[in-house]
């Protein structure tokens, strides 16, 4: 009887790619939760076990702060779900009829934001919404609807609101490629059957199609749940890093950026930083997880 | 062609070492003023190597937001120059503590700055300077000088005559009366509350006693610049909520307002872009008559890498940074930034030059929440950025603006339990 050889093929081809992803990824993740065990006293590293995390649930000063960029995550989160999402899904619908024409242009064209840098669709909601340079009071002047025209970018109440609009409006292409991908993968055969069942136009949407994509907008609102409680390049291009006006922009990404390298006279703190980056992390895991088992494990496959 | 390059490199290196030699030391400073390269090689560093043919000195400055962590790595590494330009506060502090900068209490040129010029670079108890004062910046108020004549109206020194101007330009309606926003909230706090606060808590009497817990941000002399600010929102531009700093800047020099809440290092930027002639009236009073109290940020000083080997040389610099020389040089070539020394300095500029002049007139003191009142959690500075916008929003009293800063103050800070 031979002994099973050992297949150093396998291990030297994964290699390149373990060694690589252990590096940047999983190494930094698990030294970024290591370090939120630790804190600096008197310039000396201590650990100090879930301390961090003590201090950040349940003193009122970070708890509050926390639970504020938390909640506003979860808005944040909710604007996109209802507004992109659909969106999305309807662009998709639109654009998958085969009698529409330019269908490429409007692609190519509600796509192009999804590749500009945040920065530069931070800066340029800024100026449109501008009370002072922007063209959004002008325009809505010249329809003689300018006192709906708010300082929204300005206002607490409207801040994230507008903030996650314009997140959508430069997200939204994703889903709706995601969508049409899927929408193009459904055999005329099955639509023609359900035809000559009597089953046309939106019926055919609303009965035939939509089940079948549903698992590609499952795939959606997790990438989009993932996206969302990490975001934070878009607040941080537009309102800074204390997410004004009063915090009522913040989320985690920007809470946890400003604890973690501190700001103007807020020196940084990477111990509390790397808890709230934990506490992220968590979430998301969570978040990820009930998808998993939860939904896409019940969801239901039909063979076309 | 490349190892020639090098070969050369090495020579002149070879040269300029034995040179140095010969020439006792050469100095090398650590700055992240790096838009002030041109200055100091053409105007700083001739001016000192003119009066000190023993000494060399270069300027190497690096990225403004880098320059902490540089500084902190060459220092660690033993390779930081002779010289260390030194943010204000709890930055260079630490660097002290740390053995980087050497203590510099006993140098001469000391007495030639006030006390409140150097306390931006001591330890707390002021036992210990450890870097030589070089600028400050000075808040108070740039107005359009043609949109005052073209109303008639003149420039304020009260509080009530301040807002006499602000409702004359409101109902006139050509200009917007202040250029201010609310949406980087910093202008809010530095332009705004710490402008006009330190004439309510006295300038450094308030400030001193804050430090020391004998005045608590709940006090009538801290609220009441908050009741003041709630005042401005009504003076301020449509829509000032989502207007921002640099749009601030721009309807102010593009004459579209009359008063701008400033800070003096705007002179030299508003200079080459408004074709209009501007004034400065410091913040005004409660009473006519009443002593004016100014805040003359400290900004930059410069200081010695206790490691250097050219101790006696760094000495020398230093002594020559805190003369009225040096001082005119800076000055002139930077309006906006006001050397500390006690002694006068001439400044060309008209705008700079009446700056400067309140310091002969009103007292001086810091922004209050710079000195060890922004070391904890919360951060008192960034609350009071916070606290400002919602002052001048009028989102929250004045009074349960104080009561959440006081709150947040004595969460941390043992002297304000």
């Amino acid at each position: 009887m031979t002994k099973a050889r050992i297949r150093w093929h396998i291990l030297v081809f994964l290699a390149p790619a373990v060694i690589i992803y252990t590096a940047v990824m999983i190494f930094p993740l698990f030294n970024t939760l290591r370090l939120a065990l630790y804190a600096k006293i008197d310039q000396e590293r201590v650990f100090v076990g879930l301390e961090n995390f003590r201090t950040l649930f349940f003193d009122p000063i970070w708890s509050e702060q926390f639970w504020n960029a938390l909640g506003n995550n979860f808005w944040f989160f909710l604007i996109h779900m209802l507004v992109q999402n659909p969106i999305g899904i309807a662009l998709a619908a639109l654009l998958s009829h085969p009698r529409l024409r330019f269908a490429a242009l409007y692609r190519s064209a509600i796509f192009i934001p999804t590749i500009l840098s945040f920065v530069i669709v931070g800066f340029a909601w800024k100026l449109i919404l501008s009370p002072i340079w922007g063209i959004a009071p002008s325009m809505l002047d010249a329809v003689g609807l300018k006192s709906l025209y708010a300082p929204w970018l300005g206002k607490e109440e409207y801040a994230l609101t507008t903030l996650a609009l314009v997140s959508v409006w430069q997200f939204v292409g994703i889903p709706m490629m995601l969508i049409y991908a899927a929408l193009l993968t459904i055999p005329e055969e099955i639509l023609e059957a359900g035809e000559v069942d009597g089953i046309t136009g939106m019926a055919a949407f609303w009965k035939i199609k939509l089940p079948l994509i549903l698992p590609s907008i499952g795939i959606i609102s997790i990438l989009t749940f993932v996206g969302n409680f990490n975001a934070f390049d878009l607040i941080y291009a537009a309102q800074g890093a204390l997410a004004g006006p009063d915090f009522s922009t913040d989320i985690l990404g920007t809470f946890m950026y400003r604890t973690f390298f501190g700001f103007q006279l807020q020196l940084g703190d990477p111990h509390m930083g790397s808890a709230i980056a934990g506490a992220m992390f968590a979430i998301i895991l969570v978040g990820v997880c009930i998808y998993l088992f939860g939904i896409q494990t019940r969801m239901r496959r039909y063979q076309l | 062609m490349t190892r020639n390059t090098l070969t050369l490199a090495l020579a002149t290196t070879a040269l300029v070492a034995t040179g140095a030699y010969a020439q006792d030391a050469t100095l090398t400073i650590e700055s992240w003023r790096n838009d002030d390269l041109k200055l100091w090689q053409e105007q700083i560093i001739p001016a000192f190597e003119a009066k000190h043919p023993g000494i060399k000195v270069n300027f190497t400055p690096s990225a403004p937001a880098e320059y902490n962590a540089v500084l902190n790595s060459k220092l660690d590494a033993g390779s930081a120059g002779d010289l260390i330009t030194c943010r204000p506060f709890d930055a260079s502090l630490a660097l002290y503590d740390a053995g980087h900068l050497a203590d510099l209490s006993d140098l001469d040129a000391m007495s030639n700055f006030s006390d409140v010029a150097k306390s931006a670079w001591q330890t707390d108890d002021s036992s210990a300077t450890f870097c030589v004062p070089m600028a400050s910046v000075i808040h108070g108020f740039i107005y359009n000088k043609d949109a005052f004549a073209e109303l008639g109206v003149d420039v304020p020194t009260t509080e009530d005559e301040f807002f006499a101007v602000l409702d004359a330009f409101k109902e006139d309606g050509s200009y917007i009366p202040m250029a201010m926003g609310t949406n980087d909230q910093w202008e809010a706090a530095t332009m705004g509350y710490n402008n006009i606060g330190p004439n309510y808590w006295k300038g450094e009497e308030g400030r001193l006693a804050l430090i020391a817990g004998e005045q608590k941000l709940t006090d009538e002399a801290w609220v009441a610049p908050y009741a003041t600010l709630a005042r401005w929102g009504a003076y301020l531009g449509d829509g000032y909520e989502a207007q921002t700093y640099p749009d601030s800047q721009n309807i102010f020099t593009l004459g579209r307002a009359a008063i701008y809440p400033a800070g003096s290092w705007e002179v030299s930027g508003f200079n080459s872009l408004a074709d209009f002639e501007m004034g400065a009236f410091k913040p005004p009073v409660k009473n006519a008559g009443d002593t004016c109290y100014i805040s003359d940020h400290t900004d930059i000083g410069i200081g010695m890498n206790a490691a250097t080997d050219n101790p006696e040389a760094a000495k020398t610099f230093l002594a020559w940074v805190a003369s009225p020389e040096f001082a005119e040089i800076f000055a002139n070539a930077l309006p906006g930034f006001f050397p500390l020394s006690s002694t006068p300095v001439e400044i060309a500029d008209p705008l700079a030059a009446e700056i400067v002049g309140w310091r002969a007139e009103c007292e001086s003191t810091i922004r209050s929440t710079y000195q060890i009142l922004s070391r904890g959690t919360p951060n008192l500075e960034n609350e009071t950025w916070g606290a400002s916008v919602a002052a001048i929003k009028g989102t929250a009293t004045p009074e349960e603006l104080g009561a959440r800063l006081q709150e947040g103050l004595a969460n941390w800070y043992a002297p304000q339990q």
